[in-house]
């Protein structure tokens, strides 16, 4: 039996998971989506990933960005290598894609911030 | 001189403009005063996810709650003016003439009918947690590195120890770490995290960063840079117990020991503070001791969720709008938490006069405690009842109780009694 903490929400439910037989049997749970979290946990663990990017302008120099999604944990630090090398030369509207599907993840890296609320900057 | 304005909001944080939109939407002539060169408050700097769950039901980060607000409050055409500080506030004959400073305007004064205190908190420093040491470069408060770290781009050090497990410190060692930074350990003086347990589990177990609980920094090691801090185990008393000391070399040490909110100007008006909370003590519609001046979010006290801090700000808004129209008289009677088992309980009191008799109660037990029972009774009527599986310090909870039915008339004065049963 394996215990972990909730993340989906601020509950922070202690679940408990175990196999028997064919099924997962989750206990703890406030609502079903503790449920899928720790069967997720057991078999293909991942997590959304913030972080910010640079940008030319010298008053917003760092653009927050997110993934639209959750990604593998092993792609978490690939991931934060690539951001990394992004350089923002244009103001971008909140939601717009920075990165498209980064390794093939199914998710995009999005901005989390409008730089057109700051004037266009 | 100029009109007055209905509602004057001090800060443009979540609280602020939540209640600057409460306040307009309900007719009010409204301006938000703002320190800072935007709004958004602390929420600017707050970029990863897990804001609005609540209000929106989505995963926000910070400045995409925030600018949610700030987009309706532009589309409102609200006036807000930034880079704006306040001076002093005085309050004669009802009406607030607040003296403000900026660049464009010098020093003014404008007036209004109404205040709302929407000014956030801000961080224990190093002053006040009492570390011995010398005073090099490399100490900061959670925020400060998270500043430096999510709005300047800057890495702060290269290899760190974080001193408390507030929710801001375990969120740093997180982003610490994903930019490339060690961080050695998290280190509580107490017995349990002060932080949500999904961010002990999101932000230190994800990335095997290690928390000490009854472990604290007695001495901080360097002269120019942080070179290394000495750690300590502590008793049941927080006393650093000899023999257990243990150098850790870094370069950097963040502390998150603690939120208090801002009072400067709510003790410049002589408004009663709340020595749990350590804000103001008001009334069901955020008023305080002080007729018209109403406070909301983390000036108030101290939440773990933005949506409390908006919800707080949006009654606030709303309430000084109704106060502004039609004033109510005053009947208040304490809530009154027992202090054995709760560190607070917002509002204080209940203005039995009020029309708004559907009352939202914020409190945060002392202790951790399992399957126990809230009440809520006024003279031996049982107003709120619920047992809960589990009650955490680091966890405030939100219950309603509504006062309608209750006979306010009878002479006797009496209380509202929240007591926990276990």
């Amino acid at each position: 039996m394996k215990k972990l903490t909730c993340i989906v929400c601020p509950n922070g439910c202690q679940l408990s998971i175990e196999k028997d037989k064919e099924e997962w049997i989750v206990t703890g749970h406030l609502c079903p989506r503790g449920k899928d979290f720790a069967i997720n946990e057991m078999i293909n663990p991942k997590r959304s990933i913030c972080s910010t990017v640079q940008t030319t302008y010298k008053d917003v120099p760092r653009l927050p960005v997110r993934t639209d999604g959750e990604i593998p944990i092993e792609d978490i630090f690939p991931l934060m290598k690539l951001l990394s090398t992004v350089v923002i030369d244009h103001p971008v509207h909140n939601g717009e894609v920075i990165i498209e599907n980064p390794f093939n993840t199914g998710v995009n890296v999005i901005a989390t911030s409008d730089m057109y609320l700051k004037g266009g900057v | 001189m100029s009109k007055a304005y209905d509602v004057v909001i001090l800060g443009a944080g979540p609280a602020g403009l939540a209640a600057a939109l409460g306040a307009f939407d309900k007719g009010a002539d409204t301006i938000i005063i703002e320190r800072e060169g935007s709004p958004g408050g602390i929420l600017k700097q707050c970029i990863h996810d897990g804001f609005g769950l609540i209000t929106f039901k989505e995963k926000l980060s910070g400045p995409e709650y925030a600018e949610r607000y700030i987009k309706e409050v532009k589309e409102k055409n609200i006036p807000m003016l930034i880079s704006t500080y306040v001076v002093k506030v005085k309050k004669i004959e009802g009406l607030f003439y607040i003296t403000l400073v900026n660049s464009s305007n010098g020093v003014f004064e404008i007036t209004s009918k109404s205040l709302i205190l929407a000014n956030g908190c801000r961080e224990r420093t190093s002053k006040q947690v009492f570390i011995n040491g010398t005073r090099p470069a490399g100490v900061y408060s959670a925020g400060t590195a998270q500043y430096f770290v999510n709005i300047l781009g800057y890495l702060p050090c290269k290899k760190c120890v974080i001193l408390g497990s507030g929710d801001i410190g375990l969120i740093m060692a997180r982003r610490l770490t994903l930019e490339g930074a060690k961080v050695v350990g998290v280190y509580e003086a107490k017995v349990a995290p002060s932080g949500l347990s999904r961010n002990i589990a999101q932000c230190l177990e994800d990335y095997s960063i290690p928390l000490y609980l009854s472990h604290t920094i007695t001495r901080i090691i360097g002269d120019e840079r942080v070179e290394a801090v000495e750690i300590a185990q502590v008793d049941e008393n927080m006393n650093p117990i000899k023999g257990t000391e243990e150098v850790v070399e870094c370069d950097g040490v963040i502390l998150s020991v603690g939120l208090i909110p801002e009072n400067e100007i709510a003790e410049s008006l002589n408004i009663s503070i709340d020595r749990g909370t350590k804000g103001p003590i008001v009334d069901q519609n955020f008023m305080t001791g002080i007729e018209g001046v109403f406070s909301c979010g983390n000036a108030l006290h101290v939440n773990d969720l933005v949506d409390y801090v908006s919800e707080s700000g949006k009654f606030a808004g709303e309430n000084a709008a109704a106060y502004v129209k039609e004033k109510e008289k005053r009947l208040l009677r304490v809530v009154k938490a027992e202090d054995s088992n709760f560190l607070y309980v917002v509002p204080q009191y209940v203005n039995l006069q009020s029309a708004n008799t559907k009352i939202v109660l914020y409190f945060r037990v002392r202790d951790i405690k399992s399957k126990a029972t809230v009440q809520v009774t006024y003279k031996g009527k049982v107003l709120f009842s619920k047992k809960y599986a589990h009650l955490k310090p680091p966890e405030m909870e939100r219950i309603e109780i509504d006062i309608k039915d209750l006979d306010i008339d009878s002479e006797a004065a009496g209380v509202f009694e929240m007591s926990m049963s276990y």
